[in-house]
């Protein structure tokens, strides 16, 4: 596998705020990386710059080997896509939402969408307008925009946060669909611990903005990190 | 009570009996007021987007002066076309006084505000977080423009609405620089104040009467028009 | 479906938008097609124009003239400008506003000829230069109406002045144009011949700031006294159940108080002030309102809607008065 994200002294500040501090971090091409840590923590920070969305105070996010510090060339933009933690769809129907990004560079949409419709459970839905839909509903159509799009990087935050377990499934499992069929790298911001278990092999704790271990998901999760932090997140012994 | 009667009575009569006086008011009204709604969508519309957009030096000081032209007296905006317009006045070369296009101007000027300021209005409301996720499903700066502006269409057509109501009503500034003359700058509201004078309510009322069924059309026209953009393809 | 009615109503809109916008082109270029005369009321039948011995010249345009809204709303210029209209082959735009309004019009140049019944101001108006001169064309006069029961007593009154005497002094309701208008100055001299200054924070005088229409609307609503042009009450007495004419006479001719005489006067713009005045068509104007043919028009106007003519003629040949 070879190296696609690389950060170097990262860090992300707002004034005198520092939001996101990471000194060293890679990420694979086609890894499956779940991102843990209490709310604050700076996760969502960390997706953005992935995602190209904003650009680090100081140091270096290098993609492909490379890095753009007036910011990166369209195409290359639309490499990655991000699903936000409270997903914004646009005034129009569940078809027209998932069809977006794909009219956007102009690639022929129909028979995509209407897979992608399928594969979420959505299909009934097609015609549906945006803001009639349920909280769950909602998440799967935000997740079917961006699945469609098939993107080299996936990258999620909190994607089934407040969801019910029938929901849950459905959206792990085209996740899970995208990585193993495309070979997609995915990054997932998750609160839920065994969901990280679940999907990701290998994951990263943030504390405080910090970086303070990245490694096999059981071994940290199963409180046999290094750092004695992630094993008081762990434990339940860090109020979060 | 008579009067009132007589008043929708009287607008039927009116209008059926082809009487082309009442033809040529009505039409021209349309034509004042539709040519006016035009040129303020078309010159506002895309002046309060981009205030939406962009935030300069002096922001604060243009939207103030939207507002303040919002609550401005159109009789006070038909003064300064007057004293524009007329020959001692620096466009007076144009010749536009006590026609049509000096009632056009009017209302473009007393329009235009409410055009801006509710597009803007409508432009800000849509939320501004969308902007980011447009971003990162791969638009450029020109389709996130695009996809915001799509947004806000509904509050648009109010912006257009709202524009249209103010002028297709108003009597104070067409009377000034159009002059009410008959068969040339004479439209409804025109009409109705001569009537009103002359003491004919029940004329005056038969030419309000045709005057809120003219905006009660439009605007009925106007929703349907909404409904279908709402359901439209972006 | 909805796209094609919105492109149609456009096209309509556009279209016409057209055709009127080229006839309203600059002033005096187009040659104006003469307007048929449509819907002649009785008094102007009778009163066909003679033929005149020189052939008119066709000036073709447009004339606008300035006059007030009681002078319009009175039917007349309706009733005769067709033959104008006619014989010139020009369009007459009549813009009817206040006395005041009419005159600054002449003044800044948007009128090219005013018609209005305000001696003393008619009287500045050519000295300060705005107008080339000032020419008599008609008269009527003015009347007081009030309550048919007359609180006041002004049906014993001797002259006007007496009659507002009687109403100050009972302090009966009385209500003003207020809006600096022919009837409004006539008024307000009357008050001053009475050695009276109406307070309008009195109460029982209101000064309105409108037209005569409203103003009798008003005191027939509220059974006041006020000042009105007899042509004015006449048309609309159908519609003042509540007021009757309590001086002045049922005629003209019966008016025993010459200081309610209203004598209307024409001036022609003076067109070296401005440019595009249509001094020509203000002229010819000039001439045809005062000809003996138009005169004998404006004397039978009204004859047969109200028993009595609304207007005398007062054009001498001379034409200064």
């Amino acid at each position: 596998m070879s190296t696609l994200y690389a950060l170097e002294h990262v860090t992300v500040r707002y004034g005198a705020r520092t939001v996101l501090s990471i000194d060293h971090l890679e990420i694979q091409a086609g890894e499956f990386l779940a991102v843990v840590g209490p709310s604050g923590a700076g996760k969502s920070t960390l997706l953005r710059l992935l995602c190209f969305l904003e650009r680090p105070t100081t140091g270096t996010v290098r993609y492909d080997g490379r890095t753009w510090p007036d910011g990166a060339p369209l195409d290359v933009r639309r490499e990655v896509t991000l699903v936000f933690q409270r997903p914004l769809l646009l005034d129009g129907t569940v078809e027209q939402n998932v069809a977006y990004g794909l009219r956007l560079r102009g690639e022929p949409a129909d028979e995509r969408v209407a897979a992608t419709l399928e594969l979420l459970g959505l299909s009934h839905l097609a015609r549906a307008r945006a803001r009639t839909l349920s909280g769950g509903e909602l998440q799967r159509v935000a997740l079917g925009r961006a699945l469609v799009l098939r993107p080299r990087v996936l990258l999620l935050d909190e994607p089934t946060a407040n969801l019910d377990p029938h929901n849950v499934a459905l959206i792990e499992e085209a996740i899970v669909a995208l990585h193993r069929e495309h070979g997609a790298t995915v990054v997932i911001v998750t609160h839920n611990l065994h969901q990280a278990r679940r999907l990701a092999p290998r994951t990263a704790v943030l504390l405080d903005g910090h970086l303070v271990e990245d490694g096999p998901t059981d071994v940290l999760l199963e409180g046999r990190g290094t750092d004695p932090r992630t094993r008081a997140f762990v434990s339940g012994e860090m109020v979060y | 009570m008579d009067d009132i009667l007589g008043g929708l009575v009287g607008a039927l009569r009116l209008l059926l009996s082809g009487d082309p006086d009442i033809w040529s008011i009505v039409l021209l009204t349309l034509r004042v007021s539709g040519i006016a709604l035009l040129i303020s969508a078309v010159i506002g519309v895309p002046i309060g987007a981009w205030l939406a957009f962009r935030s300069f030096p002096g922001h604060r000081f243009v939207t103030t002066l939207i507002y303040t032209g919002m609550g401005m007296p159109p009789v006070v905006a038909g003064l300064a076309v007057y004293l524009l317009l007329s020959r001692s006045g620096p466009l007076g070369m144009l010749g536009w006084l006590f026609t049509p296009r000096a009632m056009v101007t009017a209302q473009v000027l007393i329009s235009l505000p409410l055009v801006i300021g509710l597009t803007t209005s409508a432009v800000e409301g849509v939320v501004p977080e969308l902007r980011l996720q447009l971003k990162a499903l791969g638009a450029t700066e020109r389709q996130i423009v695009q996809a915001i502006l799509w947004e806000a269409r509904a509050g648009m057509l109010v912006a257009l609405v709202a524009g249209f109501g103010s002028i297709i009503s108003e009597v104070g500034a067409v009377m000034l620089v159009g002059g009410n003359i008959e068969r040339s700058t004479r439209v409804l509201t025109t009409a109705v104040v001569l009537e009103t004078r002359k003491g004919a309510f029940d004329q005056a009322l038969a030419l309000g009467v045709i005057l809120v069924a003219l905006t009660f059309f439009l605007n009925a026209l106007a929703l349907r028009l909404r409904g279908y953009l709402a359901h439209a393809r972006g | 479906m909805l796209r094609r009615w919105l492109v149609v109503f456009l096209v309509v809109l556009l279209a016409a938008c057209g055709s009127s916008n080229g006839a309203e082109s600059t002033a005096g270029q187009a040659q104006t097609t003469a307007e048929p005369t449509a819907g002649q009321t009785e008094t102007a039948a009778e009163a066909t124009p003679g033929q005149a011995e020189a052939t008119p010249q066709q000036l073709g345009g447009r004339l606008r003239l300035a006059t007030t809204t009681s002078t319009e709303d009175s039917g007349l210029l309706d009733a005769i400008l067709p033959d104008f209209e006619q014989r010139y082959g020009a369009t007459v735009d009549v813009i009817a506003v206040g006395t005041g309004q009419a005159l600054k019009l002449g003044e800044n140049g948007d009128a090219d000829v005013v018609l209005v019944h305000a001696r003393a101001q008619e009287d500045a108006f050519v000295e300060a230069g705005y107008g080339l001169y000032r020419r008599d064309v008609m008269q009527n006069d003015f009347i007081i109406v009030g309550p048919p029961d007359d609180p006041a007593g002004v049906r014993e009154a001797a002259d006007a002045a007496d009659a507002f005497t009687r109403i100050a002094e009972a302090e009966a309701l009385f209500v003003s144009r207020g809006d600096e208008s022919g009837t409004h100055t006539r008024e307000r001299q009357i008050w001053e011949k009475a050695g009276i200054t109406p307070d309008p924070a009195s109460g029982w005088y209101q000064s309105l700031g409108q037209g005569m229409g409203e103003t009798l609307i008003t005191a027939n609503e509220q059974q006041a006294y006020t000042l009105a042009d007899r042509g004015t009450y006449l048309s609309m007495r159908d519609r003042l159940p509540d007021l009757t004419i309590v001086f002045g006479g049922e005629t003209v001719a019966e008016n025993p108080d010459p200081s309610l005489s209203n004598p209307y006067g024409v001036i022609p713009v003076n067109p070296e002030r401005h440019d595009g005045i249509r001094a020509d068509l203000a002229e010819a104007f000039v001439e045809w309102i005062t000809s003996p043919e138009v005169q004998e028009m404006i004397a039978n106007f009204g004859q047969d809607e109200y028993g009595q003519p609304l207007f005398y003629p007062l054009a001498t040949p001379e034409g200064q008065s």
